[in-house]
Order: structure tokens, then C-alpha cells, then sequence
């Protein structure tokens, strides 16, 4: 018979390893960091590209319609997000060394089938609205897509990635609400809401 | 009042087993290199285990081929699933004793 303490170790184990086998635990909260980070340099970069020297209280003066002007901030959105999602996977190889699991497994394939659907549609409603002219729909739908698929995520990884997507959805809406001031909303939910979130989890788990 | 060492379950007293157990009930179904890495066990030591619960019939195995490598998924039975809920009733049991 064993001890009453080894029983105890059993029940604590038990819990350990199913929440191991169903979560992806090497997302690192420093690569939420710095992809605030660039969003928020983006975002910056695309305020001149559209505006400078306008101040941006005259937002709405004049819209985006330019072809040019279209495609440099293209440019600049897959730049961010290249980066972002190459630095994510940079910190996360690193993570997942360290616990000893490799980054590719069971929990990582599952979470990115959870959000492939949700990021798949969003993106190509986004480049149909685009092509049609509804410039004005980006940057709501962009938040508030990416906020459905961190819910999804949620069951796949860290709980508390759902209240960034919560975070996201609601911006989107108020931006979907707020017509012309979607660069400001896009650097809060890509920028600011990252910066917070990351630093959060970091604390809580990489330290 | 019976002993509720007595409500145990003596395949799932293993730790390994119990671990095994845990990772199938809350997945539909894990495949032998990722028990193996999640766990961080040696291959022969996992293989014993398995079979001593594919022998009480608490697990079921497929075996597939995924480009030309093959591919062994475990899945909990009924019975498995029934055996490890009340396995660890009786753990609690016996914690909840102990503390008063």
C-alpha cells in the first residue's frame, strides 16, 4: 500500500498531464510583446504614408482611394505580420526547447486547425471588401476576426488569450461604429492590447 | 464501511498507467510518439505500460500509415473511461479521509 502523500502526487500528476496534452504552452508572452511592438511602428508608418501632414483630427477630410497609396499600406500589413508571426515562432522554438517538447506536436496542430478558419475567412472577406472599395471595413473586420479566432485559441493554449480576443472583438466594433478613425483602433487592438498582453503573461509564466 | 483502498483499481495504481489514462480521456485520441515525448519516457518503458492497459481492454489501438511511417493511435474505451473515473473517486476518498 502506498503512502497517503504518494496518492496525492498521483491526483496532482493526473491534472498535470491532461492539461499538458490538451494546451500549447510555448506561445512566449515576449513575442506578444514585439509584435505590438511593430504593429504600433506600422501603424505609424501608414499615419504618414496617408495623412502627414494632416493632423489627425481631419481623419475623415479625405479617404483612402489611391491605388498607391493602397498598396504601400499592403506593404506595410504584411511586413508586420511577416514579422510578428516570425518572431513568434522564433521565441516559441525557444520556449519549447527549454520544456524539452518539440514545436511541431499534437497541441501546436490543434491550435493553429482552431484558428485557420476564422483567419482564413477574415482575411479573404477583407481582400473581397478591399477590391470592391469598402476601405473603410479593414480595419474593423481585421480586430474583430482575429478576436474570434483567439477564443477559439483559448481552448487550445493559454485560458487567457480569450480576454485579448474579447479586447479585440470589442474594438473592432467601435471601429466598425467609428468610420475613419481605423488606424487608431487597429494600433490599440494590434498594438497597445499586445504590448499589455504579452507583458502580462510574461510575468505569469515565462519568469 | 468499506475500505476504500479496497475501490482502487489495481492496473491504474502505476503512475505511468494512470498518466497514460489521463492524457486519452481528455483527447480523442494520442499517438505513441507524443505520449512519448509528453511524457518524457523511454520507448519499451511506454510500451509496457500501453500493453498492460491494451490487456485489461481500458485502451484501443489503430495503426495507419502517414506517409509511409507508421503511425500507432490510442483511444479510451468505455470500460477505460469508468475505470479511470472511479479510480480516481477512490483517490479523492481516501485524501478526504486522511484530512480529518
Amino acid at each position: 500500500m502506498k503512502d497517503i502523500t504518494e496518492y496525492e502526487k498521483d491526483l496532482s500528476s493526473i491534472r498535470n498531464m491532461m492539461e499538458r496534452s490538451v494546451k500549447f504552452i510555448s506561445l512566449s508572452g515576449i513575442s506578444g510583446v514585439m509584435a505590438g511592438i511593430y504593429a504600433l511602428i506600422g501603424a505609424t508608418t501608414a499615419y504618414f504614408t496617408i495623412h502627414y501632414p494632416v493632423s489627425p483630427l481631419n481623419y475623415r477630410t479625405y479617404s483612402v482611394n489611391e491605388r498607391t497609396i493602397l498598396i504601400k499600406l499592403s506593404i506595410i500589413a504584411i511586413i508586420v505580420l511577416t514579422a510578428s508571426i516570425g518572431t513568434a515562432l522564433w521565441f516559441s522554438q525557444r520556449k519549447a526547447k527549454k520544456h524539452k517538447v518539440s514545436l511541431w506536436n499534437t497541441t501546436s496542430k490543434r491550435l493553429l486547425q482552431s484558428v485557420i478558419t476564422p483567419l482564413v475567412t477574415g482575411g479573404l472577406l477583407i481582400i473581397i471588401l478591399l477590391a470592391n472599395g469598402h476601405y473603410g471595413v479593414a480595419a474593423p473586420a481585421s480586430l474583430i476576426f482575429y478576436g474570434l479566432a483567439l477564443i477559439q485559441a483559448g481552448q487550445y493554449t493559454y485560458d487567457e488569450i480569450r480576454y485579448l480576443g474579447f479586447c479585440e472583438i470589442v474594438i473592432g466594433l467601435i471601429a466598425a461604429a467609428l468610420p475613419g478613425f481605423g488606424l487608431i483602433f487597429w494600433a490599440l487592438g494590434f498594438g497597445v492590447l499586445h504590448v499589455i498582453y504579452g507583458s502580462v503573461m510574461h510575468y505569469r509564466y515565462d519568469k | 464501511m468499506k475500505n476504500p483502498f479496497d475501490l482502487l483499481d489495481r492496473v491504474l495504481e502505476h503512475r505511468l498507467r494512470l498518466q497514460i489514462m489521463s492524457v486519452l480521456v481528455a483527447n480523442d485520441s494520442y499517438d505513441f510518439n507524443s505520449l512519448k515525448e509528453l511524457m518524457n519516457v523511454t520507448d519499451g518503458n511506454l510500451a509496457t505500460h500501453i500493453k498492460a492497459l491494451e490487456k485489461e481492454k481500458y485502451i484501443s489501438v489503430s495503426k495507419s500509415f502517414v506517409d509511409r511511417k507508421p503511425k500507432t493511435k490510442y483511444k479510451v474505451t468505455e470500460k477505460g473511461r469508468t475505470a479511470f473515473k472511479k479510480h480516481i473517486d477512490a483517490l479523492e476518498l481516501l485524501i478526504k479521509q486522511q484530512g480529518k
